[in-house]
């Protein structure tokens, strides 16, 4: 409480010399020009800007920003080096504890976690604490002076991690830091999950994510493709194939349907077939990529999150004349970041709130033509605290559109918790774990990210996946 | 990795390959596919295992060409590697001893049926096996066939070889109309020939299993685009099958969804047999 306080009169004495300094804006590309290309629409601080901004924090004793962060990232550390700027040494700092940083500080909410806990915050605008990440992230990558820390000791314990995704590249680093001899297991030909499959180019390029899992593979984590757990080998033959402990981080790929009619015709797309098709497959490369992708001129993306929002960008960067966000409730419930929905506005998506499909139409090739909606009205709190939506009688209506991506979530993919005896799944089959160790019902077994909570975000999942390291190693040292 | 170990062509367009995987060759059971992409710009395809072999780590696939990848598979050698490859993927078949069981299979779907003869036959079922290509020189795996069947019945569409007519309706006069019981139908080709049989077997109340082709991307469950409708409900090929009891599939759905892409499919055709595409 008295750090606190300190905190504050500190704000106080330093508002009188850096008021007049705000927030620093990142440049973008133009929605024009972006909406015809899939490159990064932010293009990162200038080492100018990042050092304006950097001094703007004020370095508080009791950071709450830390706090705010799943892996504690030393958030003054690394900001304080960018205001001195020695850039090299912050991506250094951000390191020790995040082994993804140019990822986080593209795709991390900051503004529900580090930033929203910034003292700044209090009264004007936090620190860009997400934008300096990535700042020195990209510093350090782009500088091609990444250092790799001194190889550590193998302690001969063997770990297997199933997944090669947010949580799963975590524990590796982790692990692998402690002197293990760690093995990821990916069922996909490429390594980053969901950072590879499903966030598109545009919101992280590709070439990153490559780079922070080539930094894993010279740390000494070893990396197997192609390698379905449950299918190429289960985790009881794992086992017996010597490793020590098994990390289960396959997330929750699995996508939703909502069951209604006219579901299964032709170009009505998962969100998760067509950002893999698009992203994974380099599908909006077709045909110097060999993978198709339907390009439609009226797309509609049924939902409200980040992935909605992604897919209903991918669709007007494929050339849609019609991008639109199909969600039955409004946009002060809609689960999307403030950043994506304002990229997505800027970009001319439409937003047709209040909505909801109730079947499709399809023509005599059994391809999509049109799609039946109704309008809700909110009524009374659900279960997660949002008015939930009620359809208003007689409000049906028809649209045309020729492109559907339903983007109402995930769920967890069963492969696992059906090859492997004895490991609890809940009602909805995500595994069950005892607590935020990860430790399932299974001695030696553990699991985080999306698998167990059910779709959240990379930045919980590589929380879990630091969790679960901690736990491992522990578990392992007494063994 | 991957290593393709032996290549043979057993037809004009279709072509055998043995590929070095002791994982999957180790894994595999029959009814189980892998996916393959070829390089960096490839797509996922799904290809059956029609064999393997643990000893020599080994599995193998017989395709048809019928676009791009099929055809720059097929232009592969001995020695080449794979990028990539995944599996073994789906569902084994149900194998148990049933009595009399009949396989039938066409075209490619030869290739595809021929593991589960194997695999009923070593269970201790009578196997009779039918299969049937467009013309004698189309036909393939006819020795290996009749090695594991107890009876194999050849048609061909044009009469060139065996039973002039199709698969269907050559079974139910050779078999059905002379009175023989059958305990179960497996029947694994082209759409309208698996449609045809289900048709036949419905009226007779043989359980029928099939195999379905449908198109994938990651076939881990993670897509949804093998999507099929099994008795009124939406499955996945991948993960839920590939095999599902045919007289619940709904069959025009399944055509009209792997007719997705055809437009797109010839267009890189037409670009790779031109040489346009760049590789």
């Amino acid at each position: 409480m008295k750090n606190i306080s300190a905190d504050v009169m500190e704000t106080k004495e330093t508002k009188v010399k850096k008021e007049k300094v705000p927030r620093q804006n990142m440049p973008e590309q133009d929605p024009k020009k972006r909406i015809r290309n899939f490159e990064e629409v932010p293009l990162g601080y200038s080492e100018k800007t990042a050092i304006i901004e950097a001094k703007r924090c004020i370095q508080c004793k009791n950071p709450g920003c830390v706090r705010g962060c799943p892996v504690d990232v030393k958030i003054p550390e690394f900001i304080q080096q960018i205001a001195e700027g020695r850039f090299i040494e912050a991506a250094l700092k951000l390191k020790e504890t995040n082994g993804l940083p140019a990822v986080c500080g593209r795709v991390c909410p900051q503004e529900d976690q580090c930033e929203k806990e910034c003292i700044l915050g209090k009264k004007g605008e936090p620190v860009a604490i997400g934008r300096l990440e990535r700042f020195a992230a990209d510093y350090e990558r782009n500088s091609g002076k990444i250092s790799i820390p001194p190889a550590v000791k193998p302690n001969g314990k063997k770990v297997a991690v199933a997944g090669a995704g947010p949580s799963g590249l975590t524990i590796a680093g982790d692990l692998v830091k402690l002197g293990y001899d760690v093995t990821i297991y990916e069922a996909l030909h490429k390594a980053g999950g969901v950072l590879v499959y499903g966030i598109p180019e545009f919101r992280l390029p590709k070439a990153i994510v490559e780079a922070e899992v080539e930094y894993l593979r010279k740390l000494g984590v070893k990396i197997e493709t192609n390698f379905v757990i449950g299918r190429t080998k289960t985790i009881d033959e794992l086992f017996a194939d010597g490793f020590d402990a098994v990390f289960i981080g396959v997330g929750a790929g699995a996508p939703v349907f909502m069951n209604i009619p006219g579901e299964n015709l032709g170009d009505i797309y998962s969100a998760n077939e067509y950002l893999t098709r698009s992203n994974l497959m380099k599908a909006y490369l077709f045909p110097e990529y060999d993978t198709p992708i339907v390009r439609g001129k009226k797309v509609a993306v049924v939902g409200g999150g980040n992935v909605a929002m992604d897919s209903v960008r991918t669709a007007l960067r494929l050339g849609a004349e019609r991008a639109m966000i199909i969600y039955r409730r409004t946009g002060v419930e809609m689960p999307a970041r403030q950043e994506e929905v304002h990229h997505a506005k800027e970009e001319g998506v439409e937003f047709l709130m209040l909505t909801n499909p109730l079947e499709y139409i399809g023509n005599s090739l059994g391809r999509v033509i049109g799609m039946k909606c109704i309008r809700m009205e909110l009524g009374e709190p659900d279960a997660s605290g949002r008015r939930s939506p009620v359809p208003i009688k007689g409000s049906e209506f028809v649209m045309d559109v020729d492109t559907v991506v339903v983007a109402v979530g995930t769920m967890a993919n069963p492969i696992i918790p059906a090859t492997t005896p004895n490991l609890h799944t809940n009602k909805w089959g995500y595994i069950s774990t005892h607590d935020a160790s990860g430790l399932t019902s299974r001695k030696g077994i553990y699991a985080g990210g999306d698998i167990v909570t059910g779709s959240a975000t990379v930045i919980l999942a590589m929380g879990a996946g630091r969790k679960a390291a901690n736990a491992i190693h522990e578990y392992l040292s007494g063994k | 990795m991957n290593k393709i170990i032996e290549k043979a062509s057993l037809s004009e367009n279709i072509v055998k390959m043995v590929l070095e995987s002791p994982v999957i060759a180790k894994k595999r059971k029959a009814g189980q596919f892998i996916i393959l992409k070829i390089n960096e710009k490839g797509e996922r395809i799904p290809l059956t295992i029609v064999d393997s072999d643990v000893q020599k780590g080994t599995i193998t696939i017989i395709f048809q060409i019928v676009g791009k990848t099929t055809a720059q598979l097929a232009a592969l050698n001995v020695g080449d590697s794979l990028q990539d490859l995944q599996g073994p993927l789906g569902h084994p078949t149900e194998i148990a001893h049933y009595g009399r069981v009949v396989c039938i299979g066409g075209g490619v779907g030869v290739g595809v049926v021929y593991p589960v003869i194997v695999a009923l036959k070593k269970a201790g079922n009578e196997v009779i096996s039918i299969i049937g290509s467009r013309t004698k020189a189309s036909l393939i795996l006819e020795k290996e066939i009749r090695e594991n069947s107890d009876r194999l019945i050849v048609t061909t569409d044009d009469g060139s070889y065996g039973i002039h007519g199709f698969v269907s309706s050559v079974f139910e006069q050779e078999v059905l109309d002379k009175g023989e019981h059958v305990d179960r139908v497996f029947t694994i080709g082209p759409v309208p020939m698996m449609v045809a049989v289900c048709k036949i077997t419905k009226l007779h109340r043989i359980k029928t299993i099939v195999s379905l082709n449908s198109i994938m991307v990651d076939a881990t469950g993670m897509c949804g685009a093998c999507r099929v409708n099994v008795a009124g409900k939406t499955k996945f090929t991948c993960v839920d099958g590939p095999e599902f009891d045919g007289h619940d599939v709904d069959f025009d759905l399944l055509s009209d969804r792997l007719r997705m892409y055809c437009d797109m499919e010839r267009e890189a055709y037409e670009k790779h047999k031109c040489g346009c595409d760049g590789n």
